[in-house]
């Protein structure tokens, strides 16, 4: 349903200890919306990314998805999530793509894309199945699912990874640099899953430093510097006139992408 | 050779395998299920409960095996609660004092060895686990400690090859397993080579059989480590 929020962050901060990596960032993702993030080494990206789901408390600041925010108490030791139950909930709700794919290596990896609906949803296993292998094809390595992820290439690991997500049905996508461990001709095959991803309306927030991706596959691009968000907007415009010069300066190390 | 002695006291001493056999396999499981309590108590994050596994684990890995079970078999009459309660008459059999000092023993080890298991979980899979939305028990169950009993599992054979041999202990709190009957065999014949060789046999027939298991355990379990075979199916 294009118009339906899926995911707003309000004024999102996170230190570690006195240093404060996010100093308020505010971000709002429609249905359908196709974000990359981008920004230095350090900016706080992958912060962003992981406060999102609590796989990093925030130190303040709201999240809300699809309509419900994740209740926080604050105390004396700082802020923490007020229900471990709905902090499950809500990540269950957010499918999460690493850079190191993070796929668990004992299971093959049908048993990686089945795990969560069958455990955490509680689906019948019959139907996680018909699930995983339409999901499987989908990314490509429909012949893989009985191989264990150390028998696969990262790109084949990444797209498994991608397909796991999914396989939760997720109402928003987070991706933190998933082809940044890649090697350069295995980047394509992961870009070009994801792309598929966004035009069929999946809502996507993706970390990158791939700039052809953000500049011709996301509708938005969101350039954080130093923990605050420098600016954004559409692509169009990030790329071209109305950059920032903090922009400028950065897309100056990628060259010019097409 | 004297294959009639041989074959005598070989027959004799099969027959106290099956007391072996019970006190290996009891305290391998009492203790087993112990090290699981203390392993959680180890790594909980509370200091004094995680205090408490760490003293336990000390104690028991600290101390003289057979020093626990004369403890046990001796001590545990001298205290009134223990000697007036229901568990008297249960408690004082020499085979029950014997698994009881076996299974605290190996609880110490084993939660050391499940312990190093989790340390080798790697945080990364752990992550992606939570970010599908498990947490607490089902991460446990589900992540943790298959990865976790994976990692742990040729300490763990060590450990167990090492119980065997350490029920021996219970002939001295006369538990006629194949150590005491081997002994009073030699206190009746004086022929100490002999019969103490066709025990040491019997241990070795028995541990290479538990290594045996253990190693196409380890091999069942270690499949996405080995190359893919497409053929070979989950
Ligand atoms: N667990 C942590 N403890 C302490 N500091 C941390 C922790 N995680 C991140 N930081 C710090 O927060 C800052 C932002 O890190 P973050 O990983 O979010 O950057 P990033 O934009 O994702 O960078 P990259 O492009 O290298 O992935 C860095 O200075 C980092 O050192
Ligand atoms: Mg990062």
């Amino acid at each position: 349903m294009p118009g339906v929020t899926r995911l707003s962050v309000r004024n999102l901060r996170k230190s570690f200890g006195t240093h404060e990596v996010l100093k308020g960032i505010s971000m709002d993702a429609q249905d359908g919306d196709v974000i990359s993030v981008l920004g230095a080494s350090g900016s706080g990206k992958s912060t962003f990314l992981r406060c999102i789901n609590l796989l990093e408390t925030p130190s303040g600041g709201e999240v809300w998805v699809d309509g419900k925010q994740i209740r926080m108490l604050n105390g004396r030791g700082g802020s923490r999530p007020a229900s471990r139950a709905q902090v499950d909930h809500i990540r269950s709700e957010l499918g999460m793509v690493f850079q190191g794919f993070n796929l668990w290596s004992h299971m093959t990896i049908l048993q990686n894309v089945i795990e969560g609906p069958l455990h955490v949803l509680k689906r019948p296993k019959a139907e996680c199945i018909a699930v995983a292998e339409e999901l499987l094809a989908k990314v490509g390595i429909a012949d893989k699912r009985h191989a264990y992820p150390a028998h696969l290439s990262g790109g084949q690991q990444q797209r498994a990874a991608i397909a796991r997500a999914l396989a939760m049905k997720p109402k928003v996508m987070l991706f933190d640099e998933p082809t940044s461990a890649l090697d350069p001709e295995l980047v394509g095959e992961v870009l070009r899953v994801m792309r598929a991803l966004a035009e069929e309306g999946m809502t996507m927030l993706v970390v990158t430093h791939e700039m052809s991706f953000a500049r011709n596959v996301s509708n938005r691009v969101v350039f954080m510097r130093d923990g605050i968000v420098d600016s954004s907007g559409a692509p169009e415009d990030m790329f071209g006139a109305g950059a920032s010069p903090a922009f400028r300066q950065f897309i100056g190390h990628f060259g010019n992408p097409q | 050779m004297d294959f009639a002695f041989l074959s005598s006291t070989m027959v004799t001493l099969i027959r106290a395998v099956p007391t072996t056999l019970v006190l290996f396999s009891l305290s391998i499981l009492c203790g087993g299920i112990l090290a699981l309590g203390i392993t959680a108590l180890r790594v909980s994050g509370n200091p004094v409960l995680s205090g408490f596994a760490k003293a336990y684990i000390f104690v028991f890995r600290g101390s003289p095996l057979l020093i626990q079970m004369f403890l046990v078999f001796y001590g545990l009459g001298q205290f009134g609660v223990i000697r007036y309660s229901f568990l008297w008459p249960f408690l004082r059999e020499p085979i029950v004092c014997a698994v009881l000092s076996l299974a605290l023993c190996t609880a110490g080890y084993t939660a050391e060895i499940f312990r190093g298991g989790i340390r080798a979980v790697p945080a990364k899979e752990i992550e992606a686990a939570r970010s599908v939305g498990m947490s607490g028990f089902l991460l446990v169950r589900r992540i943790i400690a298959p990865i976790a009993f994976r990692h742990a599992l040729p300490a763990y054979s060590t450990e167990i090859v090492l119980m065997m041999k350490s029920t021996a202990l219970a002939s001295l709190v006369t538990v006629w397993e194949v150590t005491g009957v081997a002994q009073r065999l030699i206190s009746q014949t004086y022929r100490t080579m002999e019969v103490f060789l066709c025990a040491a046999l019997i241990y070795l027939v028995l541990n290479f059989i538990i290594l045996q298991a253990m190693n196409l355990l380890e091999y069942s379990l270690s499949r996405h480590r080995r190359p893919f075979a497409p053929g070979l199916r989950a």
